[in-house]
C-alpha cells in the first residue's frame, strides 16, 4: 500500500479523492446529509466520498451519529436533506433503487442480528436463496466457503444463540458476505463482545481489509484502525470533524476534538 | 487470627467434576426438594394427596365399578332393575352414538363423513411428525386441497354423491367441521390483521383495528344470531347463503380477530434487530415477515395461538343457539328420548361429551408444548 497521497479535508468536511485506492471509482458519495430525529439535528450536513477498496473507520463520541451515518448509507434510515449515492446508484424513495443498493452493501452489527430460528447454514443461504434466487446448493456451497473463511466451518448446523459471542458475530460477516456485496458496512461489530472474542472478529476484518474489500468500520478498537484504515474519521454532535490518514489522524490530530477525543480513550 | 500479610493463592492443579451429592439426586432427591422441601410444600403436597383421595375413587366407582356396560333400554341402567347403586350408562351411549357423531347425516352416506376423518388423519399425522419429509406438500395437501375434498365429499351433489343437507349435518361432525375452518381460516386471516395492524400506512392500520375491534366488540352468540336470522332481512329477496357456512364465516371472522391481537404480541417480541438485519440482506417487506419475523413471532405465541384453538373448539357448542346441532346439541336432543330417561342418563351423557373434549384438548396442548421445545433454539441454555 503506498503511502504517499496526503488525504485534504476541505471546509466542508469532504476530502479529496487521491488516495491509495484499487480503481478510481467512487463508492460511497455522501452529500451534505441532514437527519433530525424529531427535533433533534442528528447529522449536520455530513459529506464523506469513499473511493472503491478504502477502508474508513469513523469513530466518536456516543450519540455523535457515526451509527446513523452508516445506516444511511443502505437506508435503513432514511433522512431528510442531502444525497446519498452507493456504486453509483442515488438512494431515493425508489425502493427498486434502494434493494438493488441494499443487495451491494452489507451489514454488520453490534448485536449480529443472527436469526435466531434458523440455523448458521440457513443463516448464510437465506438472502442468496430468496434475494438472488440462487439455487439451494450453490448457495450452500458459498456459504460454506465463507463459513470457512471466517474460521467456523464446523458450526453450521448449529443455531446461533449455541455459539459464542464471537464465533456469532463472524457468522454475521459470512452472512453478509455471501451476498457477495460490494461494500461491508460494520457498526460496532466488537462493542458487544467479551475481551477474549475481540481479535477474533478484528482478525477476520483485517482479512477482509487485505483482499481489498470497501469497508465503513464505525469501531473504537484504535489499534485494528492504525492497521487497516485507509481514512479516520471523527465525529462529533452530528458533524464530522475531521478526515485524516491514520497516521496524521493518531499521531498529528488537527482539531482540538481529535485531540481530546484520542486522549480519552487511548490510556 | 492475625496475619500480617494478605494472602496469595497460586492453584497447583485443577479439581476434577465429582457428581452430586446422593440426597439431591434421582426420585429421593426430587421428593426431597420438590415434595417436601419446607412447611408450605410439603402441606400443598398433603393438600393434593387428599384432594385426590376424595376425587377420584367417586370418580372411578361413577365410570367404571358401578356403571352399566350393556343394555338395551332404561330399565337396564335402573336401581331398582339391578338392585344395585348404578354409575353411568353406557348402552344409553352406544344406542345414541351414531346420533352424536353424525347427527341426522343419512346412515347409508356416513361412510362420507368417515372418508374425511380417515383422509384428514392421513394427512395430518404425518404434518404432525418432525421427521416425515415432504412437509411443504403435505401442507399444501392438508391445508390446501383436504378442505376441497372434504367440502366435496360431505356436501356432495357432485361425481355422484347424492346431496346432504347441512341442516341434516350435527353432532361430532359439526364439531369438527366448525373447529378446523376456524383454525384454518382465524391463523391466515390473524396474521394479516396482524401484520396490517403494525403496518405503516395509516388506512391499512386504521380498517384493520376497526375490523378487530369490531369483532372482539361482539359476542359470538350475537355474531351466530345476526348472521343467521338478522342478515337475511338484509340482503336481496331470494338471495340465500346456506346456514351452515355462515356460521362459519362468522366463526372465522370472529376467531381471527382475536388471533390477530395473539399474533400481534408475538411481534412485538421480535426485536428491532431482526427487522434491519433481514432488511440489510435486502429482503423485502413479505420476505422479511415471512422468513424472519414471523417465523419468531409465532414461535413466541404458541401457547396463545393454541389458547385460542382450544377456546374455539369449546365454543363451538354456541351454534346451539341458531339450531345448528353439535356434539352438545345432539346430547341435549337425546336427553329428551324417553326411551331413555334414568336419573343417570344426564350424567352419562356429560361425562362422555367431557372426555371427549378433554382428550382433543389435551391432545392440543400437549403438541403444542412439544412444538415450543422442538423449535426452542437455544433461547434457553
Amino acid at each position: 500500500m503506498a503511502d504517499n497521497a496526503k488525504p485534504v479535508a476541505d471546509g466542508a468536511g469532504r476530502a479529496t479523492p487521491e488516495m491509495r485506492t484499487t480503481a478510481n471509482e467512487v463508492a460511497v458519495d455522501v452529500l451534505a446529509l441532514n437527519k433530525w430525529f424529531g427535533s433533534f439535528h442528528v447529522l449536520r450536513d455530513v459529506s464523506l466520498k469513499v473511493m472503491r477498496g478504502e477502508r474508513i473507520v469513523i469513530c466518536g463520541p456516543s450519540g455523535s451519529g457515526k451509527s446513523t451515518l452508516l445506516r444511511c448509507v443502505n437506508r435503513i434510515e432514511d433522512w431528510q436533506q442531502g444525497r446519498v449515492i452507493v456504486d453509483g446508484v442515488e438512494l431515493t424513495e425508489d425502493l427498486k433503487a434502494i434493494d438493488e443498493v441494499r443487495r451491494e452493501v452489507g451489514m454488520v452489527f453490534q448485536q449480529f442480528n443472527l436469526f435466531p430460528h434458523l440455523t448458521v447454514l440457513e443463516n448464510c443461504t437465506l438472502a442468496p436463496t430468496r434475494v438472488r434466487h440462487m439455487p439451494r446448493r450453490a448457495a450452500e456451497e458459498l456459504a460454506r466457503h465463507y463459513l470457512a473463511r471466517v474460521r467456523i466451518p464446523e458450526q453450521a448446523n448449529k443455531y446461533p444463540l449455541q455459539l459464542s459471542g464471537g464465533q456469532q458475530q463472524r457468522v454475521a460477516i459470512a452472512r453478509a458476505l455471501c451476498m457477495q456485496p460490494k461494500i461491508m458496512l460494520f457498526d460496532e461489530p466488537t462493542s458487544a463482545l467479551d475481551p477474549e472474542m475481540v481479535k477474533e472478529v478484528l482478525d477476520t476484518m483485517v482479512g477482509l481489509a487485505m483482499d481489498g474489500m470497501t469497508m465503513l468500520v464505525v469501531s473504537h478498537e484504535m489499534g485494528f484502525a492504525r492497521q487497516v484504515a485507509s481514512r479516520m474519521v471523527l465525529m462529533d454532535a452530528g458533524q464530522i470533524v475531521e478526515i485524516n490518514e491514520p497516521k496524521t489522524f493518531f499521531e498529528h490530530p488537527q482539531h482540538e476534538r481529535t485531540r481530546l477525543f484520542l486522549s480519552q480513550i487511548l490510556h | 487470627m492475625k496475619t500480617a500479610a494478605l494472602e496469595t493463592y497460586v492453584r497447583r492443579e485443577l479439581i476434577a467434576p465429582l457428581p452430586p451429592p446422593l440426597a439431591t439426586r434421582g426420585l429421593l432427591g426430587f421428593a426431597r426438594q420438590r415434595l417436601f422441601g419446607g412447611v408450605l410444600n410439603t402441606s400443598l403436597t398433603l393438600l393434593s394427596f387428599l384432594l385426590l383421595i376424595v376425587v377420584l375413587p367417586p370418580l372411578v366407582r361413577f365410570l367404571i365399578i358401578d356403571a352399566v356396560w350393556s343394555g338395551t333400554s332404561r330399565t337396564d341402567c335402573l336401581a331398582e332393575t339391578l338392585g344395585r347403586p348404578v354409575g353411568a350408562c353406557w348402552p344409553f351411549v352406544a344406542a345414541k352414538f351414531r346420533q352424536f357423531m353424525y347427527g341426522f347425516y343419512p346412515e347409508a352416506e356416513q361412510w362420507r363423513v368417515n372418508l374425511t376423518y380417515a383422509l384428514g388423519l392421513v394427512l395430518l399425522i404425518p404434518l404432525l411428525i418432525p421427521r416425515v419429509p415432504y412437509k411443504t406438500w403435505n401442507a399444501i395437501a392438508f391445508f390446501g386441497l383436504f378442505p376441497l375434498a372434504a367440502f366435496v365429499l360431505l356436501v356432495g351433489g357432485v361425481l355422484g354423491l347424492p346431496h346432504v343437507e347441512t341442516r341434516l349435518w350435527g353432532g361430532m361432525l359439526v364439531t369438527l367441521v366448525i373447529t378446523f375452518t376456524g383454525i384454518i381460516g382465524s391463523l391466515p386471516l390473524g396474521v394479516l390483521l396482524a401484520l396490517g395492524r403494525a403496518s405503516r400506512l395509516p388506512v391499512v392500520r386504521m380498517l384493520c383495528v376497526i375490523f378487530i375491534e369490531f369483532w372482539r366488540g361482539v359476542p359470538l352468540v350475537t355474531v351466530l344470531f345476526f348472521a343467521t336470522y338478522m342478515l337475511p332481512l338484509f340482503l336481496p329477496g331470494n338471495w340465500r347463503m346456506d346456514p351452515m357456512l355462515r356460521v362459519l364465516i362468522g366463526v372465522v371472522l370472529f376467531a381471527g380477530a382475536y388471533m390477530a391481537e395473539v399474533v400481534r404480541g408475538g411481534l412485538q417480541a421480535v426485536p428491532r434487530g431482526q427487522y434491519e438485519g433481514a432488511t440489510a440482506l435486502g429482503l423485502g417487506y413479505w420476505k422479511m415477515m415471512g422468513y424472519v419475523v414471523m417465523p419468531q413471532a409465532l414461535k413466541y405465541v404458541i401457547p396463545g395461538i393454541v389458547n385460542s384453538f382450544i377456546a374455539l373448539f369449546k365454543d363451538t357448542t354456541l351454534v346451539l343457539i341458531v339450531a345448528i346441532f353439535d356434539l352438545l346439541g345432539q346430547l341435549r336432543a337425546a336427553f329428551a328420548d324417553p326411551n331413555w330417561a334414568t336419573p343417570v342418563t344426564l350424567f352419562t351423557g356429560f361425562a362422555f361429551a367431557g372426555i371427549i373434549y378433554l382428550v382433543i384438548s389435551f391432545a392440543m396442548s400437549r403438541y403444542a408444548l412439544y412444538t415450543e421445545r422442538r423449535l426452542d433454539t437455544g433461547a434457553r441454555r
